[in-house]
């Protein structure tokens, strides 16, 4: 009977016959509200522990905060009003089974419950009606019932007050300090009982103000962020509309810098990742991205890093990065397309990366030897660091440089690692 | 916000690809309608929807031929259209497009039933070829989606063996291909490098989609899980 998910435990506000905490438990459980009534009045037939579970569970569970309607029959009621009696009954019978001295005891103990139970329905009350005018008049929202709900209040009181009273004429002989010690503590006593409701609503605002306080602090920095950034950059580009160039080149900038803080570093989640490898900040994939970003904001084009695998960086791979970075700069500057693309691959032994345009081209023999891009920075700082160079280049069809790493596998293997990068690269 | 230009199935010239655009933005849906009526004549777009309710009324009305889906929207976004239409409306092909390239984006879509991934900034000629492509029944793989199910599908270290060959790993060709997509290449340059027809790299990219949508590797099903799609 109990549904797939079931409700969150909240008493009922309306369809109920002393706090809805039996109402709040069989929606919880799915059962019928009568069984759960029965269920308590058993219960507090075991030394009154039904009546101690609904006290508890009245102070610790909140009142459901929608306004439904259940109507409450007469049939209902009368058996609710039965359970009740029958409950209290038990629970003072079990406690006074054969002991004169016990019953003594609880007989006063009882009076104090009822009274306590009249105060506290009337701070439901009270409470709901906070909700229903949508004030939040601090905690202290007790004489907004007008004077009945005084009244059963102070009859309330009363009813601890004598109940506590009598508990300590009945069972104690003492001289006059001990007496008026007590009598302070008896007093403490009842106005603590008679205050539970408000210091639970006390300490569950506390909580909900401090929630509302983190959500909003939130909110404060990712608008502070947008304001920060996005906003600035909209100004910008609506005072340089006449500069396509320059209106590119910032949208370009922004999307980035907002990606970055979206998704992580390299633009696609990859921090978040739990594939059991720990985050490498400063790790290739970190670096290229952050290579391809600069050159977009030189050159305002368009680079499009793929990075698949990445690995802490070493003296071999940020000769690669900036390798890179040179063969991008080379297309940005040369290719006459709006757009690169970057694809880097970590292998257990290599890393290959693969800058291309489809833009103009043109004849690597060609190259004037006054040229040193491609040359010094690529070529020469590849090789110095034990990796190769490939170049591709079809004029009118685009150039792809694939530039090449091994690094240090399983076992450190460079000379057959670099061999097996020229067969590879050769298929 | 629906506003459907209401033609009958079958009422268009043989060979216009009926096209419906799902996405929140009315202005980014503003920017495909205009590009995609104003350049591609054999593409038609026949409805536009801002929500997933919105959609999925429309969609199960007009029974378009594709149906370009961003991915985040209030109510679940385009997982949650894919969710409720895939089961009943097995004919209509769904695109993705989106800003983002967060992983746990594209592979729920993916594994919810699209047939590509696209993203925003795409050209609009590349859009018409992916809407074709998907249209014909193939699969349309961004660079960046390459690049993910490459590393999904990489064997690191110390990575649980895979459960089903068949689905959990590639073949060697499978990953030449989607390594030449990642590289940014057309699949005609795909099929130039590797020797072999557009026909095999269409059937190889619809393998690693395949694959890719029914794989347990514990990327894939954790991405998709996050989402609630299985």
């Amino acid at each position: 009977m109990v549904p797939a998910c079931a409700p969150p435990l909240v008493r009922r506000r309306s369809g109920r016959f002393v706090a809805g905490v039996a109402g709040g438990v069989a929606d919880h459980l799915g059962v019928n509200v009568l069984w759960v009534r029965a269920a308590f009045v058993l219960l507090a037939g075991i030394h009154g522990a039904g009546v101690l579970a609904y006290g508890l569970l009245w102070i610790f569970v909140p009142q459901e905060q929608a306004d439904v309607q259940r109507p409450l029959g007469r049939t209902e009621r009368q058996q609710a009003l039965g359970l009740a009696a029958l409950g209290i009954g038990a629970g003072l019978a079990a406690a006074a089974v054969g002991n004169t001295v016990v019953g003594w005891i609880v007989g006063p103990l009882g009076v104090v419950a009822i009274g306590a139970a009249v105060v506290w329905r009337e701070a439901d009350e009270s409470q709901r009606r906070r909700w229903t005018k949508g004030a939040r008049s601090g905690v202290t929202g007790m004489a907004g019932g007008g004077r009945t709900a005084l009244l059963r209040v102070f009859a309330g009181a009363i009813f601890v007050a004598s109940g506590i009273g009598v508990f300590l004429l009945g069972n104690l002989d003492l001289s006059q300090v001990q007496f008026g010690l007590l009598a302070v503590l008896a007093t403490l006593l009842g106005v603590g009982v008679l205050t539970v409701p408000w210091w639970v609503r006390l300490i569950r605002e506390l909580g909900e103000e401090r929630r509302e306080r983190i959500v909003e602090t939130e909110r404060a920095e990712i608008a502070a962020h947008l304001h920060d950034s996005v906003l600035q950059t909209l100004a910008l580009i609506q005072r340089q509309s006449d500069q396509p160039r320059e209106v590119l080149r910032l949208a370009r900038g922004q999307e980035r810098e907002l990606r970055h803080w979206l998704y992580g570093p390299t633009g696609y989640g990859r921090s978040a990742r739990a594939s059991g490898e720990p985050t490498l900040d400063a790790g290739l994939a970190a670096a290229i991205t952050t290579a391809a970003a600069e050159v977009e904001d030189t050159y305002a084009i368009d680079v499009r890093p793929v990075v698949v695998g990445d690995r802490p960086l070493d003296d071999g791979l940020r000769a690669l990065v900036l390798a890179s970075r040179e063969a991008m700069v080379n297309a940005a500057k040369h290719s006459g397309v709006g757009e690169v693309s970057a694809y880097v691959e970590v292998e257990p032994t290599e890393v290959h990366v693969f800058v291309r345009d489809r833009g103009i081209g043109f004849d690597p023999d060609a190259v004037p030897d006054d040229r040193h891009g491609l040359a010094d920075s690529v070529h020469g700082r590849m090789r110095r660091h034990g990796g190769a160079v490939r170049l591709r280049s079809t004029p009118g069809e685009g150039t792809e440089v694939h530039l090449s790493m091994p690094v240090d596998g399983p076992a450190d293997t460079e000379p057959e690692a670099q061999a097996e990068a020229q067969k590879e690269a050769t298929t | 916000m629906s506003d459907t230009t209401d033609e009958a199935p079958g009422s268009e010239a043989a060979g216009q690809i009926r096209v419906f655009l799902v996405d929140d933005h009315g202005l980014f849906r503003a920017g495909v309608r205009a590009e995609l009526d104003r350049f591609v004549p054999d593409v038609t777009v026949v409805g536009e929807a801002g929500s997933v309710d919105e959609a999925v009324a429309a969609i199960r009305h007009l029974r378009p031929d594709v149906v370009l889906l961003d991915v985040h929207m209030p109510d679940g976004g385009g997982a949650e259209v894919l969710r409720q239409l895939r089961p009943e409306l097995p004919d209509v092909v769904f695109l993705a497009l989106s800003v983002s390239d967060a992983a746990e984006d594209v592979i729920a879509v993916i594994r919810a039933g699209a047939r590509g991934y696209v993203t925003k900034t795409i050209s609009g000629s590349e859009l018409t070829e992916a809407v074709r492509r998907v249209k014909s029944g193939d699969a349309v793989f961004s660079p960046r989606l390459a690049g993910f199910v490459l590393d999904v599908f990489s064997d690191r270290p110390g990575a649980a063996p895979p459960g089903d060959p068949e689905l959990d790993l590639l073949t060697r060709r499978e990953r030449d291909v989607l390594r030449l997509l990642a590289r940014g290449y057309a699949y005609k340059e795909i099929a130039g490098e590797l020797f072999i027809s557009v026909k095999t790299v269409e059937t190889h990219v619809s393998s690693v989609l395949r694959k890719t949508q029914l794989s347990n590797r514990y990327e894939l099903s954790r991405w998709a899980s996050d989402r609630r799609l299985v």
